[in-house]
């Protein structure tokens, strides 16, 4: 039982580290047309999360993964009863990374808002769904004395789990803003201050219901309703702190707001891992829903040796992209020139300046 | 059509899309690391021009292989939540450690490497494409590991209904891994070598960059041949040793209903859909069936219908026959396309001895032509190692027909199929039209240089 609970923090560490990380992606995604008019302000945009959206999104496989092996039950009931939900997820996932990679590839306008748009509707329909699903876990679906789930998908749209996921879009939009504020120089960092101090003051009052919401419907626990109240306090500052240009400061704020928003789910949740609406005797638990004990003890060793490891080089990887982007830093891309007939002998053409390593 | 099969389309629909990129991805990123390495102890601009073209082609592959990976990832509980039930303690600590050591190694370091040019050092900015090429070896490592699990279930008993880990030494060094795992690394260089192969030959041909692209026609073509011959006779050991663990996906495999001793093998067969017992076989090379699944001349093979009704007697009754027609021609698709790669590669490393590459005309056409013979091959492969295994989706522990999700309906994975099908096809044209346009670009010139030797940085999004 010890390693079992061990293995929940974990879980619940994998999915807060996620949320504190892609949080401001998907925030700089769903904000880089606002902030940015012109293509090259929405590229500065786009380039300040650039080198690390993909080691971001890790974070989730590994929590997914890590629930299939301490939890099985809980992967199985979880990902089969929200079937419908998480293929919507995933194509949300799936167009918005090829969309950062897409995007610069050609040239057109047409081409270009495509996958601008994609990415946008990608970043918000992405935490929006996680938060519904997370929400829901603790709300409650139809689970029998078989541990199935016995709902469609109307029984995912609680109010409830959709509450969290709007919530959580807002602390992600948030989030994001403060991020391109740090990141960012001119017209676009100016555009993502004025959008962090709007964004600031409804995520607050979001997260403030939430901690109401959460006492009336699940009659959380007060460390929770503690955690809630910090975050609130955290969002509330953000404004004050981008105002006086701590960006910086900012950034931590909102970073402890959505980790302690996140957290709180799960210390609600606590023992259980997903709660019944049918019946409360059905609830999947640490103890029903784990693995073995000698998987337990090798995945905690493992998770031992290389959890510090992935923390080590993720935060060198943060330090050497340190800087601020601006528009002067961005390498001429993607010209529109015809790619050469395919069967003609003349000499292709020459790629534009700099295609660069990628 | 049912639940079932509808859960094991899209499975393998997924599983197969995404195994078009992944070994792209693998390979290339060795070859690209290669090149690099090249350029920084040679420092011959070539080869910088040449690690930017290829990184572009590989970079446009990887960002597909990711994202369809999130779906590998999830479809084990969405559409088949029995077996994840069943599995779990076993089959998902391989899977966990997949993300823990590789995945976050790859994403992080591609990140790095992409985005680094100008703000690495030389060095370090060489190790992270290394990086890159160790993570996907590794992912492979680990994926391979749950898998032959599934083929040959070593490290595990069956307690109360689930299957328990109590081995996990015993799950990496199965034999049906270690030899699988080798097989796909070697798929995989095959595959990134044919492509720069292929690639090289079309500029060649139009005598665009003749000597920057002799290069990487040199190095692919010295990559694919002991890769090609490798690949080859190390899936027939791998054949050798399914055979002791999986007698059925061998003897299906050369839709050989009765036992043999000594058995041939035929080059073709006419007829012989899943239940046709008596096609006509052409072609029939003596002995080499023997030799291939059991290593020894005189080897006696099981028939399909011996190892059936031993079944019957250990399982209960039921039909314990793969579909015969599938496994068949999914094994001569992969051998015959792989021999014909390996004299590709004869061929060009003739021609590299006789300097004489740039000017083989006709060289070099049928090397543009055989872009497509890799990921034929291993879909081929796949299709071989993962329908040879039905109807069982655990050797000998859990049915295919009930791993699925009990609580999932027929209509829901019928709209989780179409949707995923239609997304695939959509990205297949974009990636297929990426990759034919920046395939065909000539190489940029290299980039300047700062006062420090240091390139510009590369903010390419």
């Amino acid at each position: 039982m010890g390693l079992a609970i061990f293995w929940f923090v974990a879980i619940a560490a994998l999915w807060t580290g996620f949320f504190v990380l892609e949080g401001f992606d998907f925030g700089v995604g769903m904000l880089h047309r606002l902030v940015g008019r012109t293509d090259a302000e929405r590229r500065v945009a786009i380039n300040t999360i650039g080198p690390l959206w993909d080691g971001n999104e890790v974070w989730l496989i590994v929590a997914g993964a890590g629930m299939f092996a301490a939890f099985p039950i809980w992967y199985a009931t979880m990902f089969s009863g929200f079937y419908l939900a998480l293929v919507v997820l995933l194509v949300a996932l799936i167009v918005r990374g090829v969309s950062f990679e897409y995007r610069g590839k050609r040239a057109g306008a047409r081409w270009r808002g495509t996958w601008s748009w994609t990415l946008t509707l990608g970043s918000l329909v992405a935490p929006l769904l996680l938060g519904v699903a997370l929400g829901d876990l603790l709300y409650g679906v139809p689970i029998d004395a078989s541990q199935e789930y016995t709902g469609d998908l109307l029984d995912l749209l609680t109010p409830y789990g959709l509450y969290v996921g709007v919530t959580l879009v807002l602390l992600c939009a948030v989030h994001g803003a403060v991020f391109l504020a740090l990141k960012s120089e001119d017209a676009v960092r100016e555009r993502a201050e004025r959008a962090a101090r709007r964004i600031a003051v409804v995520a607050a009052l979001a997260v403030l219901i939430l901690a109401v919401w959460t006492q009336v419907a699940v009659d959380g626990r007060i460390v929770a309703v503690v955690l809630q109240v910090a975050a609130v306090l955290a969002v509330i500052a953000v404004p004050w702190l981008i105002r006086d240009g701590h960006a910086g400061r900012a950034f931590a704020m909102t970073t402890v707001a959505m980790a302690a928003t996140v957290v709180t789910i799960f210390i609600d949740l606590y023992p259980r891992v997903m709660v019944s609406s049918t019946n409360a005797a059905y609830d999947l638990t640490i103890e029903n829903a784990s693995s073995a004990s000698y998987t337990l003890k090798v995945m905690t060793i493992i998770v031992a040796v290389f959890l510090p490891l992935v923390l080590l080089y993720q935060g060198w990887s943060y330090y050497v992209f340190r800087r601020r982007i601006a528009a002067t830093d961005l390498e001429p891309q993607g010209t529109d020139r015809p790619a050469p007939p395919p069967t003609g002998l003349s000499a292709p053409p020459t790629a534009p300046a700099a295609p660069a390593g990628d | 059509m049912s639940q079932l099969d509808l859960a094991r389309l899209q499975f393998a629909s997924t599983t197969i899309y995404h195994f078009l990129f992944v070994p792209l991805t693998i390979g290339l990123s060795f070859l690209v690391a290669l090149l690099q390495t090249a350029w920084t102890r040679r420092g011959d601009e070539a080869y910088l021009r040449l690690t930017k073209f290829f990184g572009v082609l590989l970079v446009i592959n990887i960002a597909i292989g990711v994202v369809t990976g999130l779906v590998q990832e999830f479809q084990f509980g969405m559409a088949w939540s029995a077996y994840s039930r069943y599995v779990g303690d076993v089959f998902g600590a391989p899977l966990a450690i997949e993300g823990l050591a590789a995945f976050f190694l790859e994403s992080t370091f591609l990140g790095l490497w992409v985005f680094g040019w100008g703000r690495l050092s030389k060095r370090v900015h060489l190790a992270t494409i290394w990086l890159v090429a160790l993570g996907g070896v590794l992912s492979a490592a680990f994926i391979m590991a749950a898998n032959s699990w599934m083929q040959h279930p070593v490290g595990s008993t069956v307690t109360s209904g689930r299957a328990r880990l109590t081995d996990i030494w015993a799950l990496l060094t199965n034999p049906v891994f270690v030899w699988g795992y080798i097989h796909v690394l070697l798929a995989s260089l095959l595959t990134g070598a044919v492509v720069m192969l292929a690639v090289s030959a079309w500029h060649l041909r139009r005598g665009s960059e003749t000597q920057v692209f002799h290069k990487t026609a040199t190095l692919s073509t010295v990559v694919l041949l002991p890769t090609a011959l490798l690949a080859m006779m190390v899936g027939s050991h791998l054949g050798v040793i399914e055979d002791e663990y999986q007698p059925m996906k061998i003897a299906a495999a050369e839709a050989q209903w009765d036992t043999c001793q000594p058995c041939s093998f035929s080059a073709f067969q006419i007829g012989g859909g899943s239940r046709d017992e008596t096609p006509d076989k052409i072609l029939e090379i003596p002995h080499l069936l023997s030799v291939l699944a059991t290593g020894t001349w005189n080897g006696q093979v099981e028939g399909l219908n011996s190892v059936n009704a031993r079944y019957q007697q250990q399982y209960g009754p039921g039909d314990y026959v793969p579909n015969v027609f599938i496994q068949y021609w999914s094994m001569r698709v992969m051998a015959y396309l792989a021999t014909l790669a390996l004299l590709l590669a004869l061929w060009g490393a003739w021609l590299l001895w006789r300097k004489k590459m740039t000017t083989a005309k006709w060289f070099l056409r049928l090397a543009v032509w055989s872009l497509p013979l890799p990921f034929l091959m291993n879909t081929a492969g796949w299709l071989l190692t993962e329908n040879g295994r039905q109807p069982w989706i655990v050797q000998g522990l859990q049915l295919t027909k009930d791993g699925v999700s009990p609580s999932v309906s027929t209509a829901t994975v019928a709209i989780g199929l179409s949707v995923f099908l239609a997304l695939y096809v959509v990205l297949g044209v974009v990636d297929a039209m990426l990759m034919f346009r920046y395939a065909r670009i000539r190489p940029a010139p290299a980039p300047s240089t700062d006062e420090h030797g240091r390139q510009q940085p590369a903010m390419t999004y």
